[in-house]
């Protein structure tokens, strides 16, 4: 089990991996995560499952290199196991025909976005997807969520490809051409609490995929926890996904910090 | 033949009556309780790993084994959630067979190494001798004896290997791989069932492995009983969360014919008062899964964990005793515990609270945080503490802690850990349909046989119990493999 299939790069920090997991290609949905160790005094670290074949048996998993476990990670190769793999946690997103629904995802977060995009449109969603990131390079699985959406806007800080500016542009000039009914976003905190300011104002519903600081991702140690309306819950079992107008962002941007 | 009636026959074997007989009881009874072998305290508050006790020597057992008066009717006895034969093991460490005081240990308990560790004697066993109920002296030291026996068989290796059973082909799951579900796994593969354990994490043994640090409990005694396990046949899947990875009905199609929940009381409590999401504050479950599941505070390790220099501890259980005493062995150079009771109150063991004392942890009883505050990147800086006085007794009995009206303090803290209690772990009563659960979130079993609503599907351990202790766990489990196995057996 927890072998790799395939590897493939997306860019030089960013690799996709499909993996051998067939107890949890078979039951996971849209939202779920799995946490994932590599070596005996790795660290557990949440990554969204992004794709899974249940006939194959496997799952796919998209990883941005941005410390030292996504960096052990990204370092495996093709028939190489990954040490531990656990899952599918977290809740399921909720999947209905909402009407219109704007899919905002950030840099790596457009993996964990793809499922959901796939899920929105097989319930009869129109769907647009704005997809950000700092340049062309960062810019992941274009093709893969055109294939599901009936619009794709791509935003890049420098203009290397799509149009120059923030994901908030993207969503805000949808927005104003025509009636949004939920919008979907995920990506770096900084970027959903944007995303979710912006749809506050316009009053559009919004769902964000926290993605916090974990340890067992099961609901045992409360590392991962935010404050949502008010409360505390835990992202790993009462989320991933929180209705973002709720979720108190600089607190987690704030708990983000924690380590480093 | 009854327990009562075994319990006597032991009691009346030849070689047994003569040593009762070779010391006079008012004798015994004057000589003085043996004193634990310990590391020095100002060593082990630097050693994370070094353990505290360091057990009797064959000499030491063997005196104390002879303060115990073997009883007509040992009182004892009845303070064992298990009803150890505590007569008939001490009286064969006195006569200097171990081996069989090892042996009988084992007829009622799976791990007597662990249980002689992290058992609360002074509430338990030890609370119900004669020598405290009636002579007014400290009791004979069960526990540590049933430590020196348990270790003596392991470390002396003249372990017999232990029988392969027969396969009756009945496959068994168990949830969860604590004491309640290894207790279980063990009784029921010596029986012949094809015994396989889920567990979540990518450690077998609960809490004993993630929770209890090692200079209390150390893994190579786990690791020990759970070879014992593997070597009978059990299997074990790590990283396997039933209800998510598998569900109820999969483990129905694929054959298995019971089902044992062991699935503990892993959800830390918090408090919800100001503050408490602050960079530094933490539940005592993720300051232990960090440091002993994790071994964060290993250079080799990649999982980080915070070191505050001045730290406190919220609660006074064993896991508060555990947190506190391990982030002193991190280097804290003031470690203290913050509880709303008194000292009598407390509801850890007795000497965790002696060892933590003399590690140079401060007790600051009566007292309760209400409020922290960090710096402007959120990181905590101090908290606010009330002071306490007891009013009432309340529904426990225990009395009621009330705020003293104006009396309050701040203390300079960098690290506080949260150890307020557990609940139970939603997970399988929220995809078992079916199961009956209190408001508490314990799942609803019937007393005597352990099985739940749903049928085949057994509970046992802190799932059943909230947070309760190891030697219970294990008790349920044996009871819910003897239920299981009468209840199989009957069927096929
Ligand atoms: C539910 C969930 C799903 C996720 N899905 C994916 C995914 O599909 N693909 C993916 O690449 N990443 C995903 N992440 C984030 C991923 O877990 C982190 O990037 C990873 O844990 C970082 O570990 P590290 O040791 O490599 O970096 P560290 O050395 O721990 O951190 C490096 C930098 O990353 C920041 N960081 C640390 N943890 C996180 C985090 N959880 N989220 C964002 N930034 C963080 C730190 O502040 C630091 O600046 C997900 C997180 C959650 C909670
Ligand atoms: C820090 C600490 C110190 C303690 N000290 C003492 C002490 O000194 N003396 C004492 O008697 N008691 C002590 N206790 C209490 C004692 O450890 C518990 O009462 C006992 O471990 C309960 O055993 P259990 O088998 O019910 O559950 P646990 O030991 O909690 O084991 C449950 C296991 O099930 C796994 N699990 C949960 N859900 C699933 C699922 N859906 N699928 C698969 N696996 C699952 C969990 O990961 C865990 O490994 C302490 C507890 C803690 C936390
Ligand atoms: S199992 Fe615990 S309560 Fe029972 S005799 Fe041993 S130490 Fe005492
Ligand atoms: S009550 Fe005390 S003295 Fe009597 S049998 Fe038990 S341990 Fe021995
Ligand atoms: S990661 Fe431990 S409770 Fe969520």
């Amino acid at each position: 089990m927890n072998r790799i299939i395939r590897k493939q790069y997306f860019s030089p920090k960013v690799v996709e991996f499909v993996v051998e997991a067939p107890l949890i290609a078979r039951s996971r949905r849209a939202g779920h995560f799995v946490i994932v160790k590599v070596g005996e005094k790795g660290e557990r670290i949440p990554l969204t499952i992004a794709q899974s074949d249940p006939e194959k048996g496997t799952i796919t998993i998209v990883v941005q290199s941005v410390g030292v476990s996504s960096e052990k990670l990204c370092n495996l190769n093709e028939g190489d196991y990954i040490t531990d793999l656990v899952g599918p946690l977290g809740k399921a997103t909720h999947i209905e025909n909402y009407g219109t629904v704007v899919c905002a995802g950030g840099g790596v977060g457009i993996a964990p976005m793809l499922p959901i995009i796939e899920a929105m449109k097989k319930a009869g969603n129109r769907v647009i997807s704005v997809l950000a990131a700092r340049n062309k390079d960062l810019v992941i699985l274009e093709e893969q969520v055109a294939q599901y959406s009936d619009e794709v806007i791509v935003m890049t800080d420098d203009g290397s490809s799509g149009q120059k500016g923030l994901v908030t542009d993207g969503v805000e000039s949808v927005i104003k051409r025509e009636k949004v009914d939920l919008c979907v976003t995920i990506g770096p905190a900084i970027m959903m609490k944007f995303v979710s300011l912006l749809t506050k104002k316009y009053d559009i519903p919004t769902m964000s995929s926290l993605n916090t600081i974990m340890v067992d991702g099961t609901g045992m140690c409360g590392a991962c926890r935010v404050t949502v309306d008010g409360k505390t819950k835990f992202v790993c079992v009462d989320g991933p996904e929180f209705d973002a107008h709720k979720v108190d962002f600089d607190e987690m941007l704030m708990r983000l910090k924690a380590y480093s | 033949m009854t327990r009562e009636e075994y319990m006597k026959q032991r009691r009346s074997e030849p070689w047994r009556d003569e040593l009762r007989r070779s010391i006079k009881a008012k004798e015994r009874g004057e000589r003085a309780r043996v004193h634990m072998n310990e590391l020095d305290p100002e060593f082990r508050s630097h050693e994370l790993k070094a353990e505290v006790n360091q057990g009797l020597t064959k000499e030491q057992a063997v005196a104390e084994a002879s303060r115990c008066l073997d009883c007509g009717n040992p009182t004892c006895v009845t303070g064992c959630p298990v009803e150890i034969n505590i007569p008939t093991f001490i009286k064969n460490i006195e006569r200097g067979d171990f081996l069989e005081a090892s042996r009988t240990l084992k007829e009622t308990s799976a791990l007597p190494a662990v249980c002689g560790r992290v058992c609360p004697q002074e509430k338990q066993c030890e609370a119900q001798c004669i020598y405290i109920q009636k002579m007014g002296k400290e009791p004979v030291a069960i526990g540590y004896l049933e430590r020196f026996a348990a270790d003596y068989e392991r470390l002396n290796g003249i372990i017999p290997e232990p029988e392969t059973p027969k396969s009756n082909g009945i496959k068994v799951a168990v949830v969860g791989s604590g004491p309640a579900g290894l207790s279980f796994a063990g009784d029921m593969a010596k029986r012949g069932y094809d015994i396989t354990v889920f567990e979540a994490l990518h450690e077998i043994g609960g809490v004993l492995k993630y929770g209890i640090p090692e200079f209390r409990l150390p893994n190579d005694i786990v690791d020990f009983e759970l070879d014992v396990l593997n070597k009978i046949g059990v299997k074990f899947i790590k990283n396997c969360i039933v209800g998510k990875t598998i569900s109820h009905e999969d483990l129905l199609n694929e054959g298995f014919k019971g089902i044992f929940v062991a699935s503990g009381a892993g959800l830390p409590n918090f408090m919800n008062i100001p503050g408490e999401n602050l960079i530094g504050v933490m539940s005592a479950n993720e300051f232990l899964t960090r440091v002993n599941l994790m071994d964060a505070s290993n250079p080799e390790s990649d999982t980080p964990v915070q070191k505050g220099k001045s730290v406190a501890i919220i609660g006074a259980g064993n896991t508060a005793m555990d947190a506190v005493r391990t982030a002193r062995r991190l280097g804290a150079e003031r470690a203290m515990v913050v509880y709303r009771r008194s000292d009598e109150e407390m509801p850890a063991r007795a000497e965790e609270v002696k060892h933590a004392k003399e590690e140079g942890i401060e007790f600051l009883t009566l007292h309760n945080p209400i409020r922290y505050e960090g710096d402007a990147n959120g990181r905590l800086q101090r908290m606010l503490l009330q002071k306490m006085e007891l009013g009432e007794p309340d529904a426990s009995g225990r009395r009621k802690p009330v705020p003293i009206e104006g009396a309050t303090e701040w203390i300079d803290v960098d690290e506080v850990i949260v150890s307020v209690g557990v609940s139970p772990n939603p997970l399988i009563p929220s995809t078992f349909s079916g199961l009956d659960v209190t408001k508490w979130g314990t799942i609803v079993i019937n007393q005597d046989t352990m099985e739940t609503d749903l049928p085949g599907v057994y509970a046992g351990g802190d799932i059943v119990r909230g947070g309760a202790t190891v030697i219970l766990a294990m008790g349920d489990g044996r009871q819910a493999a003897a239920a299981m196995d009468s209840s199989l057996s009957k069927v096929n």
